[in-house]
């Protein structure tokens, strides 16, 4: 078990035929059971063609007709990318990544808002995507650092989420799940959607929250642990030493109004049952303390 | 001008670069009350002296003559302010209340919020802190927009008179449209002015726009104005890095904006002070990884540089290659410590240790961060 993805998801890349889709789609089908898993590609006016033996298709839906896919993940260019959302969405498609970085917001609250009502998942957009290890990798994480496991991970961004990754391989704790979320401020599932999963996942035994300066998602997600969770949470809140007014890199990681600060967060997760650290080396060692203790 | 092209109406007014061009202004708009203000790009000007209404010409001209060039601190501009290059000088008005009128995109609901307050004028961040029940919100749906029952009732809210009701509505329904075809992140008019002679005036506004959204406003070049913004800002945007000035003497190069975050937290946490945030993104370049280090070092106040990597898609050969590269190009005279994970680390690593500079390699972010902290201080 696993959440989000696992071996039997069936994937088509959006934007295959440009530089990232085809560098990644290859990346993911080298990865445990990718090859499998990418059963096509959409680029529009290239149908019929094929990447490295995948099928391309003109459109979403012919695509997910043609094969079944029931997942796909977004290399679109900006100014386009959010249609390509909306495409995937009009299609049925279960489950969308979109890792395309520099979306206008004004494009995402319009997707969003016509999200309303459908089922369809969506994960991002500026996001490294989600990784079900020894499984299938679906988006620009290394594969190659995680290993299958019990502890589930959650973040806003992407390197530091290969940080956390890195502390848990080095003291010989897998993954069950690792799930990227993305740094902008109107975006698909948060932290609270993915705890959700977590906590009903068997395979995942503990979790990983890592968020950073902005917005209060993490604090919502806080809240509802500290009523529902039912697995041990450890947590880790980048920009203690952001200043405010300042974006930092990621359009939502700002502190505006006073609010969204790195302090704020994380007393409002300890308050919740959630062992902090404001380390960010500490993140692996902070867990294998809890599950030990 | 912005919100005058959405049908928000606003003071007769002439912007002016210098003193005599303020004085000229003043006398076009005539004999009366007129209001010199500063034009910087921060909130709470009204605070830190640089509004000033006056009744006279030679008013006007002292004021103006204080203004101009004067270093103006509010809030938002950090302890050294911004200097004052341009000034506004427009028809003074007959002000009966002053409202707040704001809007921004709240992440939670994930729709444009439209917030109104009684209390406008200077204080507003003030009446926020304190006084939260006396600003009303409003949800805009982005199917429909804002819809002009809403703006009547808000305007009802924040104590319009009735007969003003309209006029605040379709100021509203302006601003909205501004908002959006703008691509704002935040528009806030305040103070919006009941007159004496029955008009409602937007007096002062203050727009952020969403980077992501440059590629449709050309527009928004003009609008900028380089004097006030850090020349390593503008460089770094310049080249694809993301950098942020800050007062410490650590220099950290990153890749990733949470890492990035989490470096300059860590440094902090060990006693040292970054001098920076600076995320050279997924897709570093020996080219960028170059400007990075001639960005740190264009900073005198830095004694020491941190790079952390976590190579991922990125191999940390490629980027050692990079660093040493950039290294010898820039001469560089303060220590390096880095710190390489993930793909080639072992590679990178030697890369490193084979360009016979002096550079500190670290286990991992507390090795480094405890390295580059003392390094500074020798």
């Amino acid at each position: 078990m696993a959440i989000l993805i696992d071996r039997n998801t069936r994937v088509l890349t959006q934007g295959i035929t440009g530089k990232t889709g085809m560098f990644h789609t290859r990346l993911c089908r080298e990865y445990a059971f990718g090859n499998e898993c990418f059963v096509g590609g959409v680029t529009p006016g290239k149908g019929g063609q094929d990447f490295e033996g995948v099928p391309i298709f003109d459109s979403v839906a012919e695509a997910r007709r043609e094969t079944g896919a029931n997942a796909s993940v977004i290399y679109v260019p900006p100014p386009y990318a959010a249609a390509a959302i909306d495409e995937a969405v009009a299609a049925g498609i279960e489950l969308v990544i979109c890792i395309t970085e520099g979306i206008p917001v004004r494009d995402m609250i319009q997707t969003r808002y016509r999200m309303r009502g459908k089922s369809t998942l969506l994960v991002g957009p500026n996001c490294p995507g989600v990784i079900t290890p020894g499984q299938l990798k679906i988006g620009i994480m290394p594969g190659h650092i995680h290993q299958p496991g019990p502890i589930g991970v959650v973040s806003r961004s992407g390197t530091l989420t290969y940080e956390a990754v890195g502390q848990l391989r080095e003291l010989g704790l897998g993954q069950s799940s690792c799930v990227g979320i993305g740094g902008d401020p109107v975006n698909g599932m948060k932290h609270l959607d993915v705890m959700q999963r977590f906590n009903d996942d068997p395979a995942t035994e503990a979790v990983i929250m890592v968020g950073e300066i902005g917005g209060s998602d993490e604090e919502i997600c806080a809240r509802w642990i500290k009523e529902h969770m039912t697995k041990p949470v450890v947590g880790f809140i980048a920009g203690m030493t952001a200043p405010p007014g300042k974006r930092m890199g990621h359009a939502g990681a700002i502190i505006s109004g006073g609010q969204g600060t790195a302090q704020e967060k994380l007393a409002t997760m300890e308050e919740c049952g959630i062992k902090i650290t404001r380390n960010p080396a500490e993140m692996g060692r902070t867990l294998q303390a809890m599950l030990n203790g | 001008m912005l919100l005058q092209r959405f049908g928000v109406a606003v003071p007769r007014g002439f912007p002016c670069f210098t003193v005599s061009e303020a004085v000229a202004a003043g006398q076009q708009l005539g004999a009366g009350v007129r209001v010199v203000k500063a034009q910087i790009h921060a909130g709470g000007r009204g605070k830190g002296g640089g509004v000033k209404v006056v009744r006279t010409d030679a008013e006007l001209e002292d004021a103006a003559r204080r203004m101009m060039g004067m270093q103006l601190v509010t809030h938002q501009t950090g302890p050294q302010g911004q200097t004052v290059r341009r000034l506004l000088v427009e028809e003074g008005a007959d002000i009966r209340q002053e409202l707040y009128i704001g809007m921004v995109v709240d992440r939670t609901t994930q729709q444009v919020a439209l917030m109104g307050s009684a209390a406008g004028g200077m204080d507003i961040e003030d009446v926020a802190a304190r006084h939260p029940e006396k600003i009303h919100t409003v949800q805009t749906d982005p199917g429909q927009g804002l819809l002009p029952t809403q703006a009547e009732v808000l305007a009802r809210q924040i104590e319009v008179p009735e007969f003003l009701v309209p006029q605040a509505r379709d100021l509203m329904l302006g601003l909205y449209r501004a908002f959006v075809e703008s691509d704002a992140s935040l528009a806030e008019i305040n103070p919006m002015a009941v007159t004496g002679d029955g008009r409602i005036l937007a007096l002062d506004a203050k727009f952020n726009f969403d980077d992501n959204a440059a590629f449709r406003h050309s527009e928004w070049q003009d609008w900028r104005d380089f004097d006030e913004e850090d020349p390593n800002e503008i460089a770094a945007s310049r080249h694809g890095l993301s950098y942020i000035s800050l007062d410490g003497n650590i220099g950290c190069l990153v890749n990733g904006a949470g890492l990035a975050m989490a470096t300059m937290d860590i440094v902090k946490l060990y006693g040292g002070n970054p001098a920076n945030f600076l995320d050279v993104g997924g897709g570093a370049t020996t080219e960028k990884v170059t400007e990075a280090f001639k960005l740190m070092l264009s900073n005198p106040e830095v004694q020491a540089i941190l790079v952390n990597i976590f190579g991922g898609i990125m191999k940390c050969d490629v980027i050692a290659e990079g660093v040493v590269a950039a290294a010898r190009q820039v001469h560089l005279t303060v220590p390096l410590v880095v710190r390489l994970e993930g793909t080639n680390v072992a590679l990178g690593k030697q890369i490193l240790a084979e360009s016979g500079l002096p550079i500190l390699s670290a286990a991992n972010m507390d090795d480094a961060a405890a390295q580059v902290v003392a390094a500074a201080r020798r």
